[in-house]
């Protein structure tokens, strides 16, 4: 579906009122409408049956192990970054139910179980644009493809949309993911506020998308229109007040055995929060459960984190006994050795890691510490 | 799709996480805590094709899955073979399954051991209890080659003589003119006339070509690090042995990540991995 759009993108622009045209039509076509929405005053993606339901006039503020919502001066619908969610949640859900079994005169059957609702997301950052792809790489282009993933994959149309602003805890630029979505979606959409006018570019990345624009009503985009959706991703981009340091895979891999991971491990919590909220962590662990008559048994996937004891177990302990140990483990895996494992960093710049810590570890000042000791 | 009624072409094309019940023909009670289980893969006229060193995730019905290595002749895929160790929950649910049972199983998955690279070499197999059973499929493979190899070694350690793994066995290979097998316990009562100590003790009289040998490990950790310890002291190179690693396993396919080690996931680019590979990594505590 989302096939890469190596000519002049289709492109119309809408007013503000129009989006929910777009709602509708994905609506029509049998998606799940899955936007960001507001609950306990944070961001959140849910289901939406109408525009009216997106965060309109809200911005974030995100700090180091904080998170506020608040009014924004422009009443735009994406001037808020992202909430903890990601898109993670509906492609990999935290639960799943792989496959369940019941008793038979000869012993057992398994019966493989797919959920795969058609889901259109709307509303998907440059970053998780990126975290989408970087999964796709773990459970669809390796040597095993995880069936309810690709199904799910395959079936959801993506609307992306530019950021104009950068959250607090960003840091895309640095990881040359944003923040300005370049291939992979099938709409895309940068929110133009001039003069008092509400409007939204809407570019077409793939054919499907191309389908849905012209059912749209909108004026033709003009270059002017181009010009002001780059102006504002570049103001973005250069608001940015974080990036990773260079050569972090490096800098990790050479030190295993470095200090400043007892330090860590005396701030981390071990809470598990970063590894949730990553939109590419991807651990998992199943378990069975069986009905109480004995005669049906069910196996669930659901998310896991290295940040148990549990997650390492083998017969005669666990491998990762002390918390630095388990910090390295995620700090190394999504910096360094998930260049081995994937060809790419597993990490996007989202910063969700460094807001969602309770205590406010900084990823990019970790590998800034330990790159000191060269 | 149901798993156990599929036709042979179908069970290659199911979700890799989707176990096939598989009937258990034979079980026996190898040592106290250990047995063996002998399995028929329905359905598969080519029997169950494994590579020595490979293993397969088990699943005791409503109890969960494990990862077992496989311990049977690869030239008999007819007869699936799992040597087991009662140690948790599921290898107890598969301990208290008999003949005639339903056993799920998924696989073959993994990394196997370098039986085709080591033709023309001295082959040392260096096992540490419950490690012989990954280890048994290369030395019958090995065995039906004998003429292709150099001098063939096996040492083996277990804790005391009544947790020797395949005693028969051990005994029958030490019977073969061919084959040189020692054998170590760490203690032992007066009945017992072979040696005690540590395996790394029987690699200096083995007598094999420290410069044209294939040496295959698995053991705990702990008897592995030693081992190599004592390898390299005999100056065999790193990159000529290979070693079977343990990690905590739940997908087996290289998705739920539990396997790590360093850039590695054992399931998929191991179990087996020459030592020179992961050198760097086994010197570092809880990676």
């Amino acid at each position: 579906m989302n096939t890469k759009n190596t000519q002049q993108n289709a492109a119309i622009v809408i007013g503000a009122a129009q989006l929910d045209d777009l709602v509708k039509v994905l609506r029509k076509d049998g998606y799940a409408t899955i936007a960001p929405t507001t609950r306990d005053g944070s961001i959140v993606l849910e289901e939406i049956s109408s525009a009216a339901q997106l965060p309109l006039g809200l911005v974030d503020d995100q700090q180091p192990g904080a998170y506020r919502l608040s009014k924004a001066k422009k009443p735009a619908y994406f001037d808020f970054t992202h909430g903890a969610q990601s898109w993670k949640q509906f492609l990999f859900p935290a639960k799943e139910k792989l496959w369940s079994a019941h008793k038979t005169a000869e012993g057992f059957q398994v019966e493989a179980s797919i959920d795969a609702p058609k889901y259109a997301f709307i509303g998907v950052r440059a970053c998780e644009l990126a975290a989408i792809r970087i999964q796709d790489k773990v459970f669809v282009e390796g040597e095993h493809v995880s069936n309810g993933y690709a199904q799910r994959r395959k079936q959801a149309l993506i609307v992306a949309v530019n950021c104009r602003r950068a959250g607090g805890t960003c840091f895309c630029t640095s990881m040359d993911t944003g923040p300005k979505v370049k291939d992979g979606y099938d709409l895309a959409l940068s929110e133009l506020t001039r003069k008092g006018v509400h409007e939204f570019l809407l570019e077409a990345g793939s054919a499907s998308g191309q389908t849905i624009l012209k059912r749209l009503t909108g004026r033709p985009a003009a270059a002017a229109d181009f010009k002001a959706a780059q102006k504002a991703s570049d103001k973005a981009a250069q608001s940015m007040g974080r990036e990773m340091p260079k050569g972090a895979a490096k800098t990790l891999a050479n030190h295993l055995q470095h200090p400043r991971w007892q330090d860590i491990a005396k701030r981390c919590l071990d809470c598990a929060n970063c590894t949730l909220v990553c939109p590419t962590c991807f651990c998992s662990t199943t378990s069975d459960s069986t009905s109480l008559d004995g005669q049906n048994a069910e196996r669930w996937r659901t998310w896991d984190s290295c940040f148990t004891l549990d997650f390492s177990y083998i017969h005669g302990g666990a491998i990762r006994r002390d918390g630095a140990e388990r910090y390295r483990q995620w700090m190394t895996h999504k910096l360094t050795h998930w260049h081995d494992q994937f060809g790419v960093s597993g990490c996007v710049g989202c910063g969700r890691c460094i807001t969602w810590c309770p205590v406010g570890i900084d990823i990019t000042a970790e590998v800034r510490a330990i790159a000191k000791d060269k | 799709m149901i798993a156990s009624s599929k036709s042979e072409s179908d069970t290659t094309t199911l979700d890799a996480m989707t176990p096939v019940p598989f009937t258990i023909t034979k079980r026996t009670q190898d040592l106290a805590d250990t047995f063996t289980i002998e399995l028929e893969p329905e359905n598969r006229s080519e029997g169950f094709v494994f590579q020595p060193g490979q293993f397969n995730m088990l699943y005791a019905f409503g109890v969960g899955e494990v990862p077992i290595s496989i311990s049977g002749d690869p030239a008999k895929p007819h007869k699936l073979i799992h040597t087991i160790r009662d140690v948790g929950a599921v290898t107890h649910a598969i301990s208290n399954l008999k003949k005639g049972n339903m056993l799920g199983v998924r696989g073959p998955f993994g990394s196997a051991w370098p039986v085709e690279e080591a033709i023309g070499h001295d082959v040392v197999i260096v096992a540490g209890g419950i490690g012989l059973a990954p280890l048994r499929p290369a030395i019958d493979a090995i065995l039906a080659n004998r003429t292709q190899y150099g001098r063939f070694v096996i040492l083996y350690g277990a804790r005391s003589p009544s947790d020797v793994l395949y005693m028969k066995q051990l005994q029958t290979w030490r019977g073969r003119l061919d084959t040189y097998v020692d054998v170590t316990v760490d203690h032992a009562g007066h009945d017992w006339a072979g040696n005690v100590g540590v395996v790394t003790r029987l690699i200096g009289r083995a007598n094999f070509d420290p410069h044209h040998t294939k040496v295959l490990i698995c053991g705990p950790e702990i008897m592995m690090r030693f081992t190599i310890q004592e390898l390299t002291a005999q100056s065999v190179d790193k990159d000529d042995i290979y070693v079977s690693m343990e990690r905590n396993m739940k997908c087996a396919i290289g998705h739920c990540g539990h396997c790590q080690f360093g850039g590695h996931f054992v399931c998929k680019d191991g179990p087996v991995f020459p030592y020179g590979r992961i050198e760097s990594l086994l010197q570092v505590r809880g990676l």
